[in-house]
């Protein structure tokens, strides 16, 4: 048994690629001596800027022996056969085995016996190939080998190759670099050859030349260190894993120092120092006691400076310094014009070239969100208190509703005004947040102001919801305005292709409406926004405008804009209404179509995603699909708790009873193939007690289950329900549906139809599995 | 650093000594407006083909938008890039080049000289290569690039091309906060002395006054030159006119007249002129077979 140590030096490699690399280097290895026969104890890897090394415990000396036996053709096969069976195995005829076969034949053996090789040379046949094969994410070719393209490619040039077993030399050589036992230190530190013994001696040489092998530990004098640095100091750090990996991965010998920066450049928006110190220059920020930002950054430098680290500290002030001059300058810049006139631009900027301008998006959000609270949409829950975290605005007055309108429109016109700034311009991941900055500076409300820095929330799973009124109307209508405008161009997302993020905007709108309790007609906005993107591309957006909604007439919208003059309903409903006399019929028709597709399209989609969101909430999809079957509900707070309820329900003894006493009522209905609904019974003869019992039942549970619905309370609706499952049991235990009295049959069969329905009113059980 | 930092002249003295010891040409900077040293034909021309070159040369850069009148301590419209290349690429280049920062005087005992990834592309050349900036205290004062495509094609073999930032670099070196507090000659002439006037005006010039119908019309011109070059088997002057028709579609970005959407088209305009003539110079010498 020995130790392998392989050392690959190279010129510096990426920090982003050094633990991928790691990872991809022990699984070649292992794979490729697995193949020839060895195997290790142990593979540890290990990165640094300058080296990927590669230490296997105990191989083995050499490969086990390898036994192969080939089956040829029979004795007496013709001359031909044979000649070519000893060709391919290199073997003379006296060589191979005769055995005897099944059949009483006799059938040629070729037996080869592979003596095991030896580790030594299993290793220096292995790793050239696994050097010239590795999944670097980029390579490149250097130096005078590269005249022919074929030349060997590494992540940058390859130095040098350290290869031991146990203390011996592996010799091989792969693309002009030949391998050796010995390696460098650390740049500056320790530039000169270090011969190697063996893998019991490679760290701690290492160490001694200044460099730290092992990324953990790098990571761990970091993090210490610009803790301690911090402290000192009496600021804290800002833990950031990132910075800490990416400086280990640009360290051999790293060394924490802190410094500070002019206390004058904290004007600028704490975000874009963080995000110039951190991206630009690799630093950690520091917090004061308050938690506000301090003028400090914690460096990583790649040596020990024999000054104690004055002048690199310094240097890395000046370029801070020269950084936060210039983000200043962008920000003072910024300040100066007004976002509204920066909003005004946005015209001149692509949304995408079959959707028109992002101004052209800035004003179907306005519409859109506009609309929305002045329809009552998001701001009161109907009919129902507020439940524990939901967000509701109760009983606002028709005057706060158009303060609260009027709020929103600013804020969705200012919404994407920011990324027309210097400041975004540079750093594009503070879209939003500048805006925010800019619209309080520029003597916004903070209500509208907060709205431009958060709409684009929530970000993922684990990102905050929004909360203010202001806020979720601005952030719903921009996500659902995307979804609109992408499905209307037929860019929806497939497998694992969703190039617009279109399932996290979905996400973002089904996290607002449920975290906040919104009572939201889904379809009904939908539909407004497929109508305000069709509006869009037909050019003809500026001039849709809405009736006064807040003297509306109850259950009627509409939208009038001058480029035709068509009405759509929907379900009774006035959705779109303008006038011209301009369009012909016929493109009206079509017209009105795709906005109804683009809307179905859609809200399957979102009940898809809500599938998929509760999923992972642990709430069962077939009963999602129960309630759903009912009816396509487009409020989704009221789907959701009837989903709640009846899962709650299930799960009860009295639950499994009522769901297998329908099944038993559904299967027979089945059989008969009785499609017909429950209705009132009249008994045309003498009815069985349990017959009429269960009549009776029903008569008294359908009204108080319609009743609790209504009010919303499903829980009670079921408990209703359950009242049933004795009635049910005993009819089926005494009554015979398939009586030889057609009559008797007809009855019995309506009563099992009345139970399907009166379950039906809570949800299709027959989905429910199990 | 050394008690007595080099003045911005010596720096520049101290390199060409450097480099024209270890083997290279040194050329004088190219006689038109361009955005980088990379530009110039002894960087992207030589650096096609099999025949070996070293070369180094400073090279006046022009990069309108970066231009702050004069306001801004560390950004130039006008700046100077010093330009080394070294085809094939020698093993030995990073210590070459470390050779070449302790002949200016840095301390590497002192300052910490960082290796940091930094991939380079100039979608006008139609070129690509790998390597890093080269951090100093935290300050990038070099490009360090080994090409593997420039006009479109393959390099072989490989060239290492090193760009100092010659102002960053000496600020460094001197201790300066400001680029224009910079020691020229060492007897008392700034670099403010000889380039604040230079700043304020062509910054105005950049973004306010420059007539942006003729500008339009010269990269028309330009475009059509390159043409006319190509057709005549001229690589040489084609290629000029690509440098010029990418200068002035710089210039009219710093104007604001360019939007998003057309942007795209000017870069690709740019690059079909220089990729033609990268083309043209490999048929003239006999390389694409």
């Amino acid at each position: 048994m020995a130790d392998f140590l392989l050392e690959l030096l190279s010129e510096e490699i990426p920090a982003r690629m050094q633990a991928k690399a790691s990872a991809d280097f022990a699984r070649l290895f292992e794979a490729r001596i697995g193949e020839a026969g060895l195997s290790a104890v142990k593979i540890e890897t290990f990165a640094t800027p300058r080296r990927l090394a590669l230490i296997a415990r105990g191989l083995p000396a050499e490969t086990e022996k390898v036994r192969e036996e080939r089956k040829g053709p029979r004795a007496d096969a013709p001359e031909a056969a044979i000649a070519g069976f000893l060709r391919s195995t290199g073997l003379a005829r006296e060589q191979l085995e005769e055995r005897e076969d099944k059949k009483g034949g006799r059938t040629l053996f070729a037996v080869v016996e592979r003596p095991g090789r030896s580790a030594l040379s299993v290793l220096a046949e292995a790793i050239p190939e696994i050097v010239r094969d590795f999944p670097w994410p980029k390579s490149m070719r250097w130096g005078e080998a590269s005249s022919s393209t074929s030349s060997l490619r590494w992540v940058r040039p390859l130095q040098g190759i350290l290869a031991l077993l146990g203390e011996e030399m592996v010799p091989f050589d792969v693309g002009g670099v030949r391998s050796g036992a010995a390696t460098v230190g650390h740049r500056f530190h320790h530039p000169g050859a270090i011969t190697i013994g063996s893998a019991q001696d490679y760290v701690e040489k290492l160490r001694a030349c200044h460099v730290i092998l092992d990324p953990a530990e790098r990571r761990r004098i970091i993090a210490d260190g610009a803790a301690r640095a911090a402290a000192e100091a009496g600021v804290t750090l800002v833990e950031d894993e990132g910075l800490l990996h990416e400086n280990a991965g640009l360290t051999e010998w790293p060394v924490p120092l802190l410094g500070s920066f002019d206390p004058a450049f904290l004007d600028v928006p704490r975000e874009v120092i963080q995000l110039t110190m951190r991206t630009n220059q690799k630093y950690f920020a520091c917090t004061d006691r308050e938690g506000r930002l301090a003028p400090n950054f914690v460096c990583v430098a790649n040596i020990e400076p024999s000054d104690g680290g004055a002048g690199v500290v310094d240097g890395n002030r000046k370029v801070l310094a020269a950084r936060l001059a210039d983000a200043r300058f962008f920000w003072e810049q910024d300040l100066k014009v007004p976002l509204e006139a920066q909003a005004a631009k946005l015209s001149g900027i692509v949304f995408h070239e079959q959707l028109g301008s992002i101004g052209d998006k800035a004003l179907r959000i306005e519409k859109l969100a506009g609309w929305m609270v002045e329809r009552r949409l998001i701001d009161l829950q109907r009919r129902r208190p507020a439940r524990e975290g939901a967000w509701a605005v109760p009983g606002m007055s028709d005057e706060e509703r158009v303060a609260l309108a009027k709020q929103v429109r600013t804020a969705a016109r200012l919404a994407k005004a920011d990324l027309l700034t210097q400041m975004v311009g540079e750093f594009p991941e503070l879209q939003g947040v500048i805006g925010g900055y800019l619209a309080r500076a520029q003597g916004q409300g903070d209500a509208v102001a907060d709205a431009v820095r958060d709409h684009y929330k929530p970000v993922g799973q684990q990102d905050e919801v929004p909360e203010s009124p202001v806020t979720v109307a601005v952030a719903l209508a921009d996500k659902i305005d995307t979804l609109a405008a992408f499905f209307a161009i037929d860019e929806k997302p497939s497998g694992s292709r969703d190039p617009f993020a279109l399932r996290r905007a979905a996400l973002g709108v089904l996290q607002i409406i449920t975290r906040r309790g919104l009572r939201l007609p889904l379809r009904d906005v939908l539909i407004q926004a497929a109508v305000l993107v069709k509006l869009s591309r037909l050019g003809a957006l500026s001039s849709a405008t809405f009736p006064n909604l807040s003297v509306d007439v109850e259950g009627e919208h509409e939208i009038t804009a001058e480029v035709g003059s068509f009405t759509y309903r929907c379900g009774g409903t006035v959705v779109v209404r303008w006038d011209s006399a301009s369009t012909p019929l016929l493109e009206r028709g079509r017209f009105i179509e795709e906005a109804r597709d683009v809307e179905e399209e859609l809200f399957a989609f979102f009940i898809d995603r809500l599938k998929v969101q509760q999923r992972d909430a642990g709430v069962r999809h077939d009963l999602i699909d129960a309630v759903f079957a009912l009816r396509a509900e487009e409020d989704l707070i009221r789907l959701l708790d009837r989903v709640q309820a009846l899962q709650a329900f299930v799960e009860t003894e009295e639950g499994a009873d009522l769901l297998a006493g329908y099944k038993r009522a559904a299967n027979i209905l089945k059989k008969e193939g009785w499609e017909g609904q429950g209705r009132d019974v009249f008994f045309s003869y003498e009815p069985e007690d349990d017959e009429t019992a269960l009549d009776s039942a029903l008569d008294r549970a359908e009204p108080a289950v319609a009743e609790a619905l209504k009010r919303e309370d499903f829980a009670d609706a079921m408990a209703i329900l359950s009242s049933l499952r004795t009635p049910i049991d005993r009819f089926f235990d005494n009554v015979t549906v398939n009586d030889p009295d057609p009559e008797k049959r007809k009855t019995r069969l309506i009563l099992l139809a009345r139970i399907r329905s009166a379950v039906h009113r809570v949800a299709d059980f027959s989905r429910i599995e199990g | 650093m050394a008690s007595n930092p080099p003045s911005f002249q010596k720096l520049i003295l101290t390199l060409h000594d450097y480099w024209s010891e270890r083997g290279c040409v040194i050329l004088q900077p190219y006689d038109m407006e361009m955005g980088a040293g990379t530009f110039h034909t002894a960087t992207t021309l030589r650096a096609l083909g099999p025949d070996p070159w070293n070369a180094a040369f400073v090279q006046p850069c022009r990069r309108p938008t970066d231009g702050r009148y004069g306001e801004n301590p560390n950004r130039l419209q006008h700046y100077y890039q010093y330009q080394v290349i070294l085809k094939p690429s020698p093993p030995d280049l990073q210590q070459l080049y470390l050779g070449s920062l302790a002949a200016i005087g840095i301390d590497f005992t002192k300052h910490d000289i960082r290796f940091v990834e930094d991939d380079w592309e100039s979608p006008t050349l139609g070129a690509w290569g790998l390597g890093w900036e080269v951090w100093c205290d935290g300050m990038e004062v070099t490009q360090f690039t080994y090409f593997q495509q420039m006009g479109g094609f393959d390099c072989r073999p490989v060239s290492g091309e090193l760009t100092y930032g010659l102002e960053r670099l000496a600020m460094y070196v001197q201790n300066k906060d400001s680029v224009y507090d910079l020691d020229f000659n060492g007897r008392g002439v700034t670099y403010g002395d000889v380039f604040l006037e230079n700043e304020r005006e062509m910054s105005a010039w950049n973004f306010e006054v420059a007539d942006t119908e003729r500008l339009f019309d010269q990269f028309r011109k330009a475009a059509a030159e390159c043409e006319n070059c190509l057709g005549a088997d001229l690589p040489i002057p084609a290629y000029e006119q690509a440098i010029k028709a990418s200068h002035i579609f710089n210039l009219l970005n710093a104007r604001g007249v360019i939007s998003v959407a057309e942007r795209q088209a000017y870069i690709g305009r740019v690059r079909d002129l220089a990729k033609g003539a990268c083309q043209a110079w490999m048929e003239k010498n006999g390389w694409l077979a």
